[in-house]
């Protein structure tokens, strides 16, 4: 390419005034091994412009889809065990037969308890024993008395 | 929209959006965290997605803003202490001997440029887009992007001149 033309290209492009067409002809002057020697710190600054093109973003993006909890089956699902725990509740009313089970099993309980009862009331007389042995144990203090004597 | 439809329409402009972040923030990694911002943003909104004409000029201005928001907060934070009268020259040639790549003194100049300048840059010089997208992504008219373009330019060419011809001259 002409050195003319890149002059004035480069005069536009200090000016803001090229097109993107025009920079990319730029550019391509640039990118050669030889370029004019008063044009020379132009080339350094169109190889960062290309240089710095080249970077990426290399970064992991962590995209998570929340799946929102639908509170809405969860209404239903209570509703639900709701209803089979009344449903099955129904099935156990009290039958006659039942009523007369816990008659018998009451009557049998009274009469082992009453055996029990009179059993202690013969048994009472035994504390008349445990008193009489606390009576007794004041002839342990005369012992002393005696071992003294011994001596 | 399913997963890789969403991904679809987003590939083709993630990196752009991550090299104007990192562009505006400098640092690699909080370009990388803003860029995943403004995408799980585009992905949370992706119903409404279908009603934007332009999701690609969208995520642009999103970008810019998210990063401006950015860097204003930063300041805030920051104290900054400054010393006119001290100056640690050991630093300075350290730093002149790491920026003598012509690439990373490029990257230097940009960095020294008003934010305006450096997206306009960003946008135009690197991304390629035409006058009238960029007047959309950053809500400027077309003149105020060729005037801002210019100064940039023009900027880099002179602080570009200057640091070839110094020794030499």
């Amino acid at each position: 390419m002409v050195l003319n033309k890149i002059e004035k290209l480069i005069e536009k492009y200090e000016n803001g005034e090229t097109t993107l067409k025009e920079e990319a002809q730029l550019k391509d002057y640039f990118s050669q091994e030889t370029v004019a020697p008063h044009l020379q710190h132009y080339k350094a600054m169109f190889n960062y412009f290309s240089f710095n093109q080249q970077e990426t973003f290399t970064k992991q993006l962590p995209l998570k889809t929340k799946t929102k909890f639908n509170y809405k089956w969860l209404s239903v699902a209570a509703v639900i065990a709701l209803m089979v725990g009344f449903y099955f509740n129904q099935n156990e009313t009290i039958t006659e037969q039942d009523k007369q089970d816990y008659e018998k099993a009451k009557s049998y309980l009274q009469l082992v308890s009453q055996t029990l009862n009179k059993g202690t009331k013969q048994v009472e007389y035994l504390t008349a024993i445990n008193q009489a042995g606390k009576q007794v144990n004041y002839l342990k203090e005369m012992n002393n008395p005696i071992e003294r004597i011994y001596k | 929209m399913t997963q890789t439809e969403f991904l679809n329409t987003v590939m083709p402009f993630k990196d752009k959006v991550f090299r104007l972040a990192k562009r505006l923030l400098v640092s690699k990694e909080e370009a990388e965290d803003a860029t995943q911002e403004v995408l799980l943003k585009l992905w949370r909104n992706k119903g409404k997605i279908s009603d934007y004409k332009n999701v690609e000029a969208f995520s642009m201005t999103m970008t810019k803003n998210f990063c401006l928001d950015k860097l204003k907060s930063k300041q805030a934070q920051n104290l900054k202490i400054v010393h006119s009268n001290y100056q640690d020259h050991k630093v300075a040639l350290q730093k002149q001997v790491e920026l003598n790549d012509s690439m990373s003194w490029i990257a230097k100049i940009i960095e020294d440029l008003p934010e305006q300048q450096k997206m306009v840059i960003q946008l135009r010089d690197i991304e390629q887009y035409d006058f009238d997208e960029i007047a959309k992504m950053l809500d400027m008219k077309p003149t105020a992007i060729r005037v801002a373009l210019s100064r940039a330019r023009k900027t880099i060419r002179e602080q570009l001149t200057k640091t070839h011809s110094y020794g030499v001259k």
